[in-house]
């Protein structure tokens, strides 16, 4: 478990403190995929880097599994930071050196000797990531998908309890996004691994995590399960990311004006999603129904809908589809009454 | 109409070739610790010292202001007192090799700020110490870089050596002066510049075949 208390951390430029956190408490749960999202500037950056003191706290304490890391030594921060795994958006490979040489190096600095313990557990990762053909290749001579792979094989050669994700797929197509997420996925649930990614995307956020936070200036402003967060967004800023990753599937009030009757918004969650729930309701309760806008996905391996929809009959017959409905399992938002 | 005295020339190539050889040698073996300790310094780096890199750069940059032709002379007593002498190739030496190392250290700390800083970061993550950041990802990361550093200061200390003639230390250089300049001995004149020409062509193809090995891009 990942424990802020209290956190912040200012920049000083020119003189100037620049606040990059303001005072932070945050939870990450042992095992958890948690997601921060923000735009550039909203500080993810920052509390990512805090995690494994990249960057040094202005003040406040960050526990981890029970050490206080903010207390450490030059040296136990070092041994400390050999159980936690980074990657980033750029990779940050050594170009000098061949994808096994790579993978290997967090072992030899931490000061392995045998190389042929090496070699297996190179091995053991590169097969892991999928990339075994490519051992004695140069960075240079790889796709950006493949050397994410390897970028992960390298944080995984420790065998760290926690992995850090510096906007990893930023830099990715979202083919190749999608392989690497689920190769995140894959080893978060395989090694029980806590991921801790941060993103401008919520696509990224959608897919993989458990948890998100939401990030804007410094603070984080919105943050729970990620269905929770991306189905009823409730601060102006993930309403907007909710809204960039829909690209208007749930219409807006302009496109209504023409429709009859109260207009809702039904959102389905996990089994309800593909049960015929409408059709019967409508069929019981004798109200008519017609579908403004929608669509239905998944967050992470959870199936979810939204509908935006135009419900006309009289008032009984929408008081008893709207129970009907929540007792299905189905959230209810008016939109227009 | 030949002036030309091939075993002298052969003499005074050994020469340019020992001087070079030979300072270039202790100028990379002092520049490079020094350009390591001028790049962590340096503003933003991992031992960033204002008062420090101030100090040691102004050092440098005296040393890299003062003419060779000055340096070979002011050094004659702390030639003496390290070599035994301030003649031939072996007074030579010291002075290249101070003339030479404030170049070649500041080559060495611009190869090195090349390195992305993601690269210092993600070893950094991995737990590695200062020492392990330079030897295990700095350096091997700027090595092309540092290739080409030791082929530039080469270069140049192959046109240094032509004004060790001073202190009587020969080369090509001292030859063109002496016979083909004072003398008015135009052929020798040509074959020395010849040489030199052949010799910096020569250690530049080398250098740069070595930077596109090492650049595995």
């Amino acid at each position: 478990m990942i424990e802020f208390e209290q956190v912040h951390k200012a920049y000083v430029v020119q003189g100037q403190p620049i606040p990059a956190l303001q005072k932070t408490d945050l939870q990450i749960r042992r095992g958890e995929i948690f997601g921060l999202i923000g735009h550039s500037g909203a500080g993810k950056s920052t509390l990512l880097r805090l995690i494994n003191r990249l960057e040094e706290p202005c003040g406040g304490r960050i526990m981890i599994d029970g050490t206080d890391v903010t207390a450490l030594d030059a040296a136990g921060l070092r041994d400390f930071r050999r159980k936690i795994g980074m990657i980033f958006q750029h990779f940050n490979l050594l170009a000098s050196k061949t994808v096994a040489n790579n993978v290997a190096m967090p072992m030899k600095l931490a000061g392995e000797q045998s190389n042929a313990a090496i070699a297996q557990r190179v091995a053991e990762l590169l097969a892991r990531v999928g990339l075994s053909e490519h051992a004695d290749k140069y960075p240079a001579q790889l796709s950006g998908g493949q050397k994410q792979r390897v970028g992960i094989a390298r944080a995984l050669a420790t065998g760290p309890d926690i992995l850090l994700c510096d906007e990893a797929t930023s830099a990715l197509d979202p083919q190749t996004t999608a392989q690497v997420l689920q190769l995140l996925a894959e080893i978060n649930r395989e090694l029980g691994l806590t991921i801790v990614l941060i993103t401008h995307e919520m696509d990224v956020i959608r897919r993989v995590c458990d948890r998100v936070g939401v990030m804007d200036g410094g603070v984080i402003v919105e943050l729970g399960d990620v269905a929770d967060v991306f189905l009823h967004p409730q601060h102006e800023t993930t309403r907007r990311f909710v809204q960039e990753s829909d690209e208007d599937t749930l219409g807006s009030d302009e496109d209504w004006q023409q429709v009859q009757g109260s207009i809702v918004r039904l959102t389905f969650l996990g089994e309800s999603t593909y049960a015929p729930v409408l059709g019967r309701i409508a069929r019981e309760t004798g109200i008519d129904y017609s579908i403004l806008a929608g669509r239905i996905g998944r967050i992470k391996d959870q199936p979810c809908g939204q509908l935006t929809v135009a419900l006309s009959g009289s008032a009984e017959q929408a008081v008893a589809a709207r129970e009907q409905l929540q007792s299905a399992g189905v959230t209810l938002e008016v939109l227009r009454a | 109409m030949s002036n030309i005295d091939w075993y002298e020339i052969w003499l005074a190539t050994l020469d340019t070739l020992l001087m070079m050889g030979g300072s270039l040698l202790f100028t990379v073996l002092l520049g490079l610790p020094l350009g390591v300790l001028l790049f962590l310094l340096g503003p933003r780096q991992l031992f960033a010292h204002r008062g420090a890199y101030a100090v040691l750069s102004l050092v440098v940059n005296v040393l890299r202001s003062l003419p060779f032709i000055i340096l070979l002379i002011v050094m004659i007593p702390f030639t003496v007192l390290i070599t035994g002498t301030s003649l031939g190739v072996a007074g030579a030496i010291p002075p290249l090799v101070v003339g030479a190392t404030p170049f070649f250290a500041r080559l060495v700390e611009t190869a090195l700020r090349e390195v992305d800083r993601g690269i210092i970061e993600a070893t950094q993550s991995m737990g590695a110490n200062t020492r392990q950041i330079i030897w295990n990802a700095v350096l091997p990361e700027a090595r092309p870089g540092i290739i080409a550093a030791v082929t530039v200061t080469a270069i140049t200390l192959v046109s240094y050596t032509a004004m060790a003639g001073v202190v009587g230390a020969g080369g090509l250089g001292d030859l063109a002066i002496r016979f083909g300049y004072q003398r008015f001995q135009t052929d020798v004149m040509v074959v020395t510049v010849v040489l030199l020409l052949v010799l910096v062509q020569i250690l530049q193809m080398l250098g740069d075949r070595l930077v596109v090995h090492f650049s595995r891009k």
